[in-house]
């Protein structure tokens, strides 16, 4: 099986993941110290096991988007920790909930489930506080063949994270600890005695599921579970029975003896991205993933998680290093895997985009028009660290061949995490030298290319409801009159207010709008340029001088690209790149009369 | 597809012939010492040592060596960083290995490219460079000005999605004339340059820029001329990502008037072109 097999699953759609999966499961039960562990199995025994690790205040449910999308291609084990869901709680609670107690229960399942060989473990939030113990812990060598931790680090590696601070209080690592000791609210309350579990019962239980809905934009459907009040009720003692022993005396030697994948999501209100700094020095072996989401992604984004488990799962399975981890270059952690689609992908910034994407790891469909090029920026993206890559051509003013495009990349590749807007064609010429036929081409290709392609991808990407980013290459003319390009600024600027508003409109379902404002950069939109108004010899020599000053400026278009990276990672919305595009946009806000004098000079061609 | 010419060659050219033989002998055999750890100025030194042991005095250049990401010259913004480093040998990596040795008062330029072990963009970079070494004898040919040739060349590269890495050359020359160098007793050199050759690039150009013609050969204005009689060590370099290749080797231009005799290169039994032959046998 490849990542692409994996990843090919995650065009599905979310509305066969309600829980269906979890209904189809194989349910036994597992009798350890004093509990009995609900115990539920999807997919093929025979097929390498994950088992999911759920976390709190959760139940087993809270994977069953992530395990339907896992089944097909592994053993899926999910049990409810003691005192969850349906498995027994100890008696008495007190006590009861120690990791020894835990891992117990752990190796208590995977001898059930797979008695022969070792297991993947997958932990979420307290799921992963517990799988970092049974991954550092003796007793389970040779049982775990791999862990991946998403939101929930280790007690041991935590404590040790606060001692360093305290011991050396530099203003930066001072900040660091009263930032995570503001987010760890919610652990000092859950010590105080009763009340917790009393407002669990009453409100906080009833409430919680809008809570989730309107904070972490869960989507609605077959979680929490009904048994959420009692769940959290009893989960309390985690915290209880743990975190104050643990951070006061840390273990020394909590070292992972397995591969270790790290999912961080970017926007978790309970841990700082921070405390992961040195996690190389506790797990040798360790594959970082960044995902911009909030702390509960089983539910918010279970594709792009199957996706990085089945990969990691795959590569650890065989033994040979990952494809993914492979990738060396910027943002790897961020875009490795993910499946990105580039027009005009052809040559100049889309060109050096996608090669940036694809030593990021992750998959790319190049767009062109010109089919030669798109199959060649496809072709060199494979080299360069694209697990998989293709070329396509399509005009992207061409509605139906783009409404083609969209239908096929969907059945095909999956749907697309990252679109970038990028065809785009030049036209100088006075306003009124400049033909209806050459705005209409200009217009069709420059703003009618970007609107299809945000209407059909972003479309897709919103219908998925797992977040994404849609990058819109405008232009510096956006916002820089001149006498010269009063078309191709026309269509550019459009470009950008439309990013802007469609910005506004999908910021709520997690999906980011950029529109990159480059400035003049070494590419060949200056030859392949009309310029109206004059004749053909003159044209000619005006698109030769052009590229020659462009040349002589020789802002290469791989730092565009860096620059689109970064932008997409940042979320950022509006982004000058150049030095000359960036005092173009100070002077367009603050001295717009300044700008309207310089609208006015003749170009030197 | 120079054999005929290669047959009746002057005794000049011969003698250009043997030197530029030598030095790829030489870069064949300091590549297959590379090991992991050797650093740039060792291999740049094994050259030169090779080099020495077989007669040879004088340089058009001293010997260069390129490792890793300084194939694609990274970050070149002046001139002395083209000077080998301490940058060390890893595995994967690809070098290139640079001479210009002065033999008999014959001149060599060369540029060998290899990688040590496996190197999927390396390879790819090193097949591509065969269109290059074709087109520009095509449009030599043809006589067309050196400064059209070199945006030719320059455009093929962008199609092709790499980047024109000779342009951070010196005037950013994809080729320069070479000519005999008259041999002396002492052989100084300046920056690397052998002080004879310097002497005679110096004196072409002033020639030259009398009869409206370089010795460099660059994207400027002062190489808007037909290809000039003689001989030009040619050097097309491809950067992509961190991975740079480039051959370099001497194209003889003459005033024949048979396209073929016009101009062809030196030799045609030379490490990369056996490369892309076996290639094409193997497809």
């Amino acid at each position: 099986m490849t990542t692409g097999d994996i990843a090919k699953g995650t065009g599905r759609g979310t509305d066969k993941g309600t829980g269906k999966g979890l209904r189809d499961a194989r349910e036994r039960w597992v009798r350890t110290g004093g509990v009995e562990l609900c115990v539920a199995e999807l997919g093929d025994p025979e097929r390498p096991t994950v088992l999911l690790v759920h976390g709190y205040p959760d139940s087993k449910e809270v994977w069953s988007e992530v395990a339907e999308r896992l089944a097909d291609d592994f053993h899926v084990v999910l049990y409810d920790v003691r005192g969850h869901g349906r498995s027994t709680a100890p008696r008495p609670l007190r006590g009861g909930f120690t990791l020894e107690k835990l891992t117990d229960d752990f190796l208590a399942v995977v001898d059930a489930v797979s008695p022969d060989g070792p297991v993947h473990v997958v932990g979420h939030d307290w799921g992963s506080v517990q799988s970092w113990e049974f991954v550092t812990v003796k007793r389970t060598e040779g049982r775990i063949a791999s862990f991946t931790s998403m939101s929930g680090p280790s007690l041991d590696h935590f404590g040790h994270w606060i001692k360093k601070r305290m011991t050396r209080p530099t203003p930066r690592q001072v900040g660091q600890l009263l930032g995570q000791g503001a987010k760890s609210w919610y652990v000092y309350m859950l010590h105080t005695p009763v009340l917790p579990e009393l407002a669990w019962r009453g409100p906080l239980g009833k409430q919680w599921p809008k809570i989730l809905q309107r904070m972490e934009k869960v989507p609605a459907g077959d979680y929490p579970t009904a048994s959420l009040p009692q769940d959290a009720a009893h989960g309390a003692w985690l915290y209880r029975d743990n975190v104050r022993a643990r951070l006061r005396r840390p273990r020394a030697d909590a070292y992972a003896h397995a591969p270790v994948q790290l999912i961080t999501p970017s926007g978790d209100i309970f841990l700082s991205e921070r405390l992961y700094d040195e996690l190389e020095l506790w797990a040798p072996q360790l594959v970082r993933r960044t995902l911009p989401a909030k702390h509960w992604v089983p539910r918010t984004r279970p594709d792009r998680l199957a996706a990085w488990i089945g990969e990691f799962v795959t590569a650890n399975e065989d033994g040979l290093p990952s494809q993914a981890s492979s990738a060396t270059g910027k943002h790897a952690d961020r875009f490795g895997g993910q499946l990105v689609l580039v027009t005009g992908a052809g040559s100049g910034i889309g060109r050096a985009t996608a090669f940036a994407f694809a030593e990021a790891g992750a998959r790319v469909v190049a767009v062109d028009r010109d089919a030669e090029s798109a199959a060649r920026t496809a072709e060199m993206s494979r080299l360069i660290g694209a697990p998989d890559a293709w070329g396509e051509t399509v005009d992207v003013s061409d509605e139906q061949a783009m409404e083609k495009l969209a239908a096929r990349v969907a059945a095909e590749y999956g749907v697309v995490d990252v679109l970038v807007n990028n065809a785009g064609i030049g036209l100088a010429g006075s306003f009124l030298d400049t033909t209806g036929d050459d705005w209409k081409k200009v217009l069709d290709v420059n703003l009618w290319g970007v609107i299809h392609g945000c209407r059909l991808f972003g479309k897709q990407m919103a219908e998925r409801g797992q977040g994404g980013h849609i990058v819109n290459t405008a232009s510096a003319a956006a916002y820089q009159p001149s006498k010269a390009l009063p078309a191709y600024s026309t269509s550019k600027a459009a470009v950008l207010m439309l990013s802007e508003c469609l910005r506004a409109e999908l910021a709520d379902q997690g999906i980011g709008v950029s529109a990159i404002c480059p400035g003049i950069v070494n590419t060949n939109i200056t030859s392949t340029s009309r310029f109206v108004g004059v004749g053909a010899e003159e044209e000619k020599r005006r698109q030769k001088r052009s590229a020659r000053l462009y040349g002589l400026r020789n802002y290469p278009p791989e730092k565009v690209a860096d620059a689109i990276l970064h932008a997409v990672v940042k979320n950022q919305a509006v982004v000058p790149v150049t030095p000359e595009a960036r005092g173009a946009r100070f002077m367009s806000r603050f001295s717009p009369k300044a700008l309207r004098a310089i609208a006015r000079l003749e170009p030197p061609l | 597809m120079t054999s005929a010419v290669a047959g009746e060659l002057s005794a000049e050219l011969r003698g250009f012939r043997e030197v530029q033989t030598l030095a790829y002998a030489c870069a064949e055999a300091v590549a297959a010492q590379l090991r992991p750890g050797v650093t740039e100025r060792e291999a740049a030194r094994m050259q030169r040592e090779w080099l020495r042991e077989r007669g040879v005095r004088d340089w058009f250049h001293l010997p260069f060596a390129w490792f890793g990401d300084r194939t694609a010259f990274v970050n070149f913004r002046v001139p002395l960083q083209f000077f080998p480093t301490n940058r060390r040998l890893e595995p994967g990596m690809p070098f290139i290995l640079d001479m210009a040795p002065v033999y008999r008062g014959f001149t060599a330029d060369i540029g060998y490219s290899g990688c040590l072990g496996l190197n999927p963009v390396h390879d790819k970079l090193l097949a591509d460079l065969e269109a290059h070494r074709e087109l520009i004898l095509r449009e030599v040919r043809e006589r067309r000005p050196l400064r059209e040739i070199y945006e030719s060349v320059d455009r093929l590269m962008v199609r092709q999605g790499y980047a024109n890495r000779h342009r951070a050359y010196p005037f950013g020359v994809i080729a320069h004339k070479v000519d005999r160098v008259k041999e002396r007793r002492l052989t100084p050199h300046l920056f690397g340059f052998g002080t004879q050759s310097l002497k005679g690039l110096a004196s072409d150009a002033l020639h030259g820029h009398r009869d409206g013609w370089s010795p460099l050969w660059s994207p400027y204005k002062f190489s808007d001329h037909p290809p000039r009689k003689g001989l030009w060590a040619v050097e097309p370099h491809l950067g992509f990502r961190g991975t740079g290749a480039k051959f370099e080797e001497i194209l003889v231009v003459t005033d024949s008037k048979d396209p073929e005799q016009s101009a062809f290169w030196l030799d045609d039994d030379l490490p990369h072109v056996r490369r892309w032959a076996e290639e094409r046998a193997a497809a």
